[in-house]
């Protein structure tokens, strides 16, 4: 392949994401040859409020818990191969992100792997986000500024660019935009300008293709009879191929199943996209409106016809609060009118809750007949007039802001084991803590950046 | 059933995908034959769409058009009840909801129906 070439390689589109999905996507980029990087992005909306928590109770914790185990098959050969490797690891605790490279890199060997840390976006404390323009609120947010958990800005592709710049080998950020993640190297290798809105356009597409891993590749698409795919046990993650220019090719990685073709890419186009003209990002606004693909080869697109506008004065920020408690209780029923038990159980159930006037609001789902696709009434469930299920799980849902309420109303379920209808069995019950958000709007200049580098030796010591 | 026309599921001559970003979903819809696309324009309307996801609680449906690959994008707003942090449903993100739109039928000419599919299935929603 020709060398002006840069390759993008995703390791993760999630955290909790398949562990060994990175080992082919670095061999792939090794094999090819020329100048590449890997990035992992593994921080949704909320991940980043969990980390905090985590890091209130423990100092050293609070980023990706499987950081160690995504690094070591791969950190030796990355760096040995000059592949340097993005992520929004660091998730509420960069820092201490770090330092577990560090002790990683140290126990194989690579004392002199330069780590990069860049900070700035956690914000809480440090704006006033009360004056802040809101853009999307949860209901249930209380008005207690104690509540709030986190607050973090969405940083663009700028801080993470110069960090390659200065010659990190890795790069740990907390919440940045996610297609920055794929933007900064192609930034730092091509030296596109800041307002290079065509170029950044280009980059930022293939951000946005490749930051849900195997998305792009068969991932959430495989319908049998339908949308077949090789091997769908072992997908391979994506890999984008950018020119100076902004061409871009969507792959995968070699010798892996999967598939990238019009369809999957098409599907992941358009991802979590509302108007396709105006995807904002803070490095640009994305335009995908007339876009064009085509298959170039066997697992191979190309995309052309993405523009861009420039980029948004204010940058993102989403903060966390404190919300209430969500407990979920299962049991099951099956055989012979299977159906009429299930809905005199969860009659009982919520009757149950009203009698003991716990203050949670509850919903119950017939699994089998109809759950996800229904709403908190069981309109669905109670219209079935399918085949009569043989199976049928009854779920019960609580929320309340009182933890003790939620899990006397849930252990409502497991109660059913001895006073529910005939044939009541496995009961299976879980309380956890709820996280409101609320995205705002600031102003870009209230939120520096900083880039630390440091040796893995100095930060492990 | 006009002549020279068959009632089929999207599900037979489509595919989509579903995102959720707070209390508002996002659902692409893809022809698997582009020619199928001014049908599904035809018939896959805003307010067929939002009759689906009525009883969910959505308020509006906006659909975008993309001829040039060719796909639509359909916005609905709060169908999640609430989002994926206030919701009590067991798939607070809504993704499942593509199919409950694939589940839609549509009639669409003879010679565009993929083999084999000659009438829609039992089971399906009827909005």
């Amino acid at each position: 392949m020709p060398n002006h070439l840069f390759r993008i390689g995703n390791g993760a589109g999630f955290s909790g994401d398949r562990i060994d999905a990175p080992i082919p996507v670095v061999r792939t980029l090794i094999a090819k040859g020329g100048p590449a990087a890997l990035f992992f992005e593994v921080l949704a909306e909320r991940t980043i409020a969990l980390a905090q928590l985590e890091k209130l109770r423990d100092p050293e914790a609070g980023y990706e818990p499987m950081l160690e185990r995504l690094l070591t098959p791969i950190l030796a050969d990355c760096a040995a191969h000059r592949i340097p490797i993005l992520g929004n690891f660091g998730a509420a605790n960069p820092k201490a992100a770090a330092r577990a490279v560090a002790r990683l890199a140290l126990r194989i060997g690579l004392g002199e792997l330069r780590i990069a840390i860049v900070s700035g976006d956690d914000v809480q404390g440090k704006i006033a986000l009360e004056a802040a323009e809101v853009i999307e609120s949860d209901a249930s947010i209380a008005a207690d500024p104690a509540a709030m958990i986190s607050a973090n800005a969405y940083l663009g592709a700028a801080p993470l660019a110069a960090a390659l710049a200065r010659g990190a080998d890795i790069v740990i950020a907390g919440r940045v935009a996610d297609p920055a993640l794929a933007l900064a190297p192609l930034i730092a290798h091509f030296g596109w300008s800041a307002t290079d809105w065509q170029r950044l356009a280009a980059g930022v597409t293939a951000g946005h293709l490749l930051e849900c891993g195997a998305q792009v590749t068969g991932g959430v698409f495989y319908d049998p009879g339908f949308k077949d795919i090789p091997d769908p046990a072992n997908i391979g993650f994506p890999i984008a191929e950018i020119d100076e220019a902004g061409g871009l090719v969507i792959t995968k990685a070699e010798e892996t199943g999967g598939l990238v073709d019009l369809r999957t890419v098409k599907e992941q186009l358009l991802y979590e996209v509302h108007d396709p003209s105006a995807y904002i990002t803070p490095d640009v606004v994305l335009d995908i409106s007339e876009v064009r693909l085509k298959q170039v080869g066997p697992d191979r697109v190309s995309v052309s016809g993405m523009r861009g506008r420039p980029a948004p004065e204010q940058l993102k920020v989403t903060a966390c609060y404190r919300a209430g408690f969500l407990g979920e209780g299962e049991i099951s029923l099956a055989g012979p009118n299977a159906l009429a038990r299930a809905r005199l159980a969860g009659e009982v159930l919520k009757e149950r809750i009203n009698r003991r006037g716990l203050p949670v609001r509850a919903r119950v789902d017939l699994i089998g007949v109809a759950s996800v696709l229904d709403d908190d009434a069981g309109t669905l469930a109670r219209a079935y007039a399918g085949p009569e299920p043989e199976d049928i799980r009854v779920r019960l849902a609580v929320a309340g802001e009182e933890h003790d309420a939620v899990e006397q109303a849930v252990r409502e379920v497991l109660a059913m084991l001895c006073c529910g209808p005939a044939g009541t069995s496995g009961a299976r019950l879980r309380t956890v803590p709820r996280i409101a958000t609320r995205s705002l709007l600031v102003p870009r200049e209230m939120v520096p950046t900083e880039v630390a580098l440091h040796r893995a030796s100095e930060l492990a010591s | 059933m006009s002549a020279g026309r068959l009632t089929v599921l999207l599900h037979d001559v489509a595919h989509a995908r579903a995102g959720d970003k707070g209390n508002r979903l996002n659902i692409s819809l893809i022809p698997y034959d582009p020619a199928l696309y001014p049908v599904l324009a035809e018939q896959v309307t805003e307010a067929r769409v939002l009759s689906l996801f009525r009883h969910r609680g959505a308020t509006r449906v906006t659909r975008y058009e993309l001829p040039a690959i060719p796909a639509f994008n359909f916005v609905i707003d709060d169908v999640l009840e609430g989002g994926v942090n206030s919701s009590l449903n067991l798939d607070g993100h809504g993704k499942s909801h593509s199919f409950r739109l694939l589940g839609l039928s549509v009639e669409v000419p003879a010679n565009l129906a993929p083999a084999g599919v000659q009438v829609r299935r039992p089971g399906a929603p009827r909005p």
